[in-house]
């Protein structure tokens, strides 16, 4: 687990109800829904592109992707632009509202239990007051 | 100092004066004594040796160091350019090549020793030659004690001395009337022979026999006979004005005079630098000022460019009746700005095909020499220019269709001489623009493409069946060519015949959005075309809509617009077809290939979009047209790269994106 950074922000998003983080270093924006172009021929999960100021950004759907239950979109439905070198890809979530710090020894290695998708997707669950959050490895979940 | 941020210009720097090296070495092959020729070289290569060297890079900067020293001497006079130096010279080029690419992929330099090589040239200088003081030395005096020797012939001195055998300076001085210098040379080489062995003479044996000396020449030796027995034998011969014999006890002083040397060359060296770059100043004042620019800031521009134009197309959309005289002049004169910054910018991005082609004559040479063949470049059109992408990547398919044209296409010499032919068989590589696309040719004068054989061939691959491939017509036969894991070369060479071919140049070519055809006739040749676009990066295309969902479809693919009855659909062999202008037209439904959620509507007439593919078309079925607009082709970038179908997208006036429509795939 390279994730040395001193300060160990993250960006902590909603879906359905449970709470998850992502490595604040990983996220370029937090967007607005806005109107996303179908592509033929990819992933279930795979909602589309959306013009990022002029730029083309591949969309998922979380939810999908996690095999949760679909949820209309609402006012608070955001998508976080991720970037892994110069790939970037936006994240469908249900909400996203803060960033937060957790120090490293708050972090714990996903439990056995999980299955092996989500384990793969998952580095470590941090515990902040009495909340769990699960926090994303962004390179596993884009298989980069 | 950090030299790593200098690394990227070192090596586009290197490459360029690499390939100005490779071109110009060429011309020279083909005139010897184009003095302006000869100093280009010298400037390139010194150039390149004093990258090299700022860059640490010490084994280039050896070698280009010898490389000056050679041409050096031809430049001075004293050494003629021969095949035998310019195939030397050549492998050195392979070599610095060979270098700066793995620096370009590593950082770092290759681990590859020099020596080889470095002795090569050397030894060209010194089996040719003495170096230019010496000449004049001797000129000036005829004293020999500066007769000097390199580290191969140290190393035989110092051999022949512990054998007991005698190491001999002898210096001949011809009478001034006599008339047959070189028999005489002859006879003294003769009688030396019979008792001595000669391991160094100047100037060299070639000269020598060429009469190319005045009436003196020298002869270094070894024998086991006595310093006056040779004077002796040599002193009978006639026409021999004086033998001055000095024998070699030990090999310091040879050292000594070849330090001296270096010491010289050096000096030479410099007054070369002060000239070199006087020279240089005044080339850079006729070709005009010029700036290095990273590709990557120019896509940058590009982009904005693009957004400039998407804002452009979204003013004009704004609705003609709510907005005033004044908006619709400034719109209009927006619209003129735009277009000439969009010129302007991908004239920017245009590059000589030269680029590419430059590299050709060299890799024609090399192969015919390895295949035996005789075998002449044309190039014409090398000023035509293209996009940078596209010149980037165009280099491969092209080599892979030159081999396959000296290789496959152009017959051993015996064959062409028995079919009446010239000799030398003749490669032509074309570039020239045709409206908005670039054509390249590449045209051999060979044996064509034998079709029955490619049948056969398709058959034993199992490409085909035996009925398919009688059912086949001459040119879709000659297209199995371009099938995966065709070949049709009887040996494998080294050269070309691996199976792997011309898929991938067809692959290649078709990603830059071009296609390519073949034309042959047997024992005449055959011609590959590859169509090319001007630009890759803003293209004219036809917007529709399928279902609810818009799609560009470029058009320059597209051959014309129609409609058509649906009942008028014929099934044929599972494929829905229509009878167009005499023809069977195969109909793809978009809907259906794309997966648009969609009920079909319940028209009895359908809009088709006829789109071609070189020489076959086909008919899309779309729900209505939008119109023709300028587009910007953006990638659907890295994550969801190599989607079947789809070419890239764009952004529309209105911020949405539409897909573009990779109909080559679809056909």
């Amino acid at each position: 687990m390279n994730y040395t950074d001193k300060n160990n922000q993250f960006v902590v998003f909603e879906l359905d109800n449970e709470e998850y983080g992502i490595d604040i270093l990983r996220v370029k924006t937090i967007e607005k829904m806005s109107n996303i172009t179908r592509v033929p021929k990819t992933a279930l999960y795979i909602k589309g592109v959306i013009n990022l100021r002029g730029e083309i950004v591949p969309i998922i759907d979380l939810r999908e992707k996690f095999n949760l239950d679909k949820k209309e979109e609402s006012e608070n439905t955001r998508i976080i632009i991720v970037y892994v070198d110069d790939i970037n890809v936006g994240l469908i979530v249900d909400s996203a509202s803060k960033v937060i710090e957790i120090s490293n020894d708050m972090i714990e290695l996903p439990p056995e239990s999980l299955g092996n998708t989500e384990q793969n997707n998952i580095y470590g669950i941090g515990k902040v007051d009495d909340k769990i959050i699960t926090l994303l490895d962004v390179k596993k979940l884009l298989n980069v | 100092m950090d030299i790593n941020q200098y690394l990227e210009i070192f090596i586009e720097e290197a490459q360029e004066h690499l390939q100005n090296l490779n071109q110009n070495l060429l011309g020279l092959e083909n005139s010897p004594n184009d003095n302006d020729v000869l100093n280009e070289i010298f400037r390139s290569a010194h150039t390149l040796k004093g990258m090299a060297g700022t860059m640490g890079f010490n084994a280039i900067m050896n070698l280009t160091h010898e490389m000056e020293n050679i041409l050096d001497e031809v430049r001075n006079g004293r050494l003629t350019i021969n095949s035998g130096i310019l195939d030397v010279l050549f492998e050195c080029l392979d070599f610095l090549e060979g270098s700066v690419n793995h620096i370009s992929e590593t950082g770092k330099e290759m681990d590859k020793n020099i020596d080889a090589l470095k002795n090569k040239l050397i030894n060209i200088i010194y089996n040719k030659d003495l170096p230019a003081h010496e000449k004049q030395d001797a000129e000036n005096s005829s004293a020999i004690s500066n007769f000097t020797f390199n580290q191969y012939d140290e190393n035989v001195i110092v051999q022949a001395l512990a054998q007991g055998m005698k190491v001999f300076k002898i210096e001949v001085i011809l009478s001034k009337d006599c008339m047959l210098k070189s028999a005489r040379a002859f006879l003294v080489f003769k009688s030396l022979e019979k008792y001595a062995e000669v391991f160094k003479s100047f100037p060299s044996v070639e000269d020598i026999e060429d009469e190319k000396f005045d009436n003196n020449f020298k002869l270094a030796v070894i024998t086991s006979e006595g310093k006056d027995k040779v004077k002796d034998d040599l002193m009978s011969i006639s026409e021999i004005d004086e033998i001055i014999i000095e024998e070699l006890k030990e090999v310091t002083k040879a050292f000594e005079t070849f330090s001296e040397e270096i010491a010289v060359a050096e000096v030479e060296h410099a007054e070369e630098d002060k000239e070199d770059s006087e020279e240089a100043h005044a080339k850079k004042n006729k070709i005009g000022k010029t700036v290095r620019v990273d590709i990557n800031r120019l896509d940058n521009l590009m982009n904005l460019v693009s957004e400039l134009i998407i804002i452009k197309t979204r003013l004009e959309g704004v609705d003609s009746d709510t907005r005033d005289q004044n908006m619709t002049e400034a719109v209009e004169y927006l619209e003129r700005i735009t277009t000439n910054l969009h010129d302007a910018v991908m004239k920017v991005r245009m590059v000589p095909i030269e680029r590419v082609f430059n590299r050709f004559p060299r890799m024609v040479r090399d192969l015919s020499r390895e295949l035996g063949k005789e075998v002449n470049l044309h190039i014409s059109g090398e000023e035509t220019e293209l996009d940078r992408t596209v010149i980037d990547e165009i280099g491969d398919p092209l080599i892979h269709l030159i081999r396959n044209a000296i290789d496959h296409g152009i017959e051993d010499k015996q064959e062409r001489i028995n079919n009446k032919k010239a000799q030398a068989g003749s490669v032509a590589l074309r570039a020239f623009q045709d409206g908005n696309s670039v054509v390249i040719e590449v045209e051999d004068d060979g044996k064509g493409i034998n079709v029955s054989r490619v049948k056969k061939k398709a058959v034993e691959n199992k490409l085909i069946s035996q009925v398919e491939a009688d059912a086949l017509n001459e040119k879709e036969a000659v297209d199995l060519l371009f099938q995966p894991g065709f070949s049709t070369a009887d040996v494998v060479s080294d050269v070309s015949g691996r199976g792997v071919g011309l898929d991938v140049v067809k692959t290649k070519i078709e990603s830059l959005g071009g296609t390519v055809e073949v034309e042959t006739s047997a024992n005449a040749g055959s011609k590959f075309i590859i169509r090319l676009p001007l630009t890759l990066a803003i293209i004219q295309a036809l917007l529709v809509t399928i279902g609810s969902e818009k799609y560009a479809i470029p058009l320059n693919s597209i051959k014309e617009i129609t409609s058509i009855e649906k009942n008028n659909i014929r099934i044929v062999q599972g494929q829905e077809v229509i009878l167009y202008r005499n023809g069977v037209l195969p109909i793809v439904r978009l809907s259906h290939v794309l997966d648009v959620k969609n009920d079909e509507k319940d028209s009895s007439e359908l809009t088709v979009v006829i789109v071609k593919k070189g020489e076959k078309s086909s008919g899309f079925i779309v729900d209505s047209l939008i119109g023709q607009q300028e587009i910007v082709i953006k990638s659907l970038g890295k994550y969801l790269a190599g989607i079947r179908n789809i070419a890239g997208a764009t952004i529309l006036g209105d911020g949405q994106v539409a897909l573009i429509i990779d109909s080559n795939s679809m056909i």
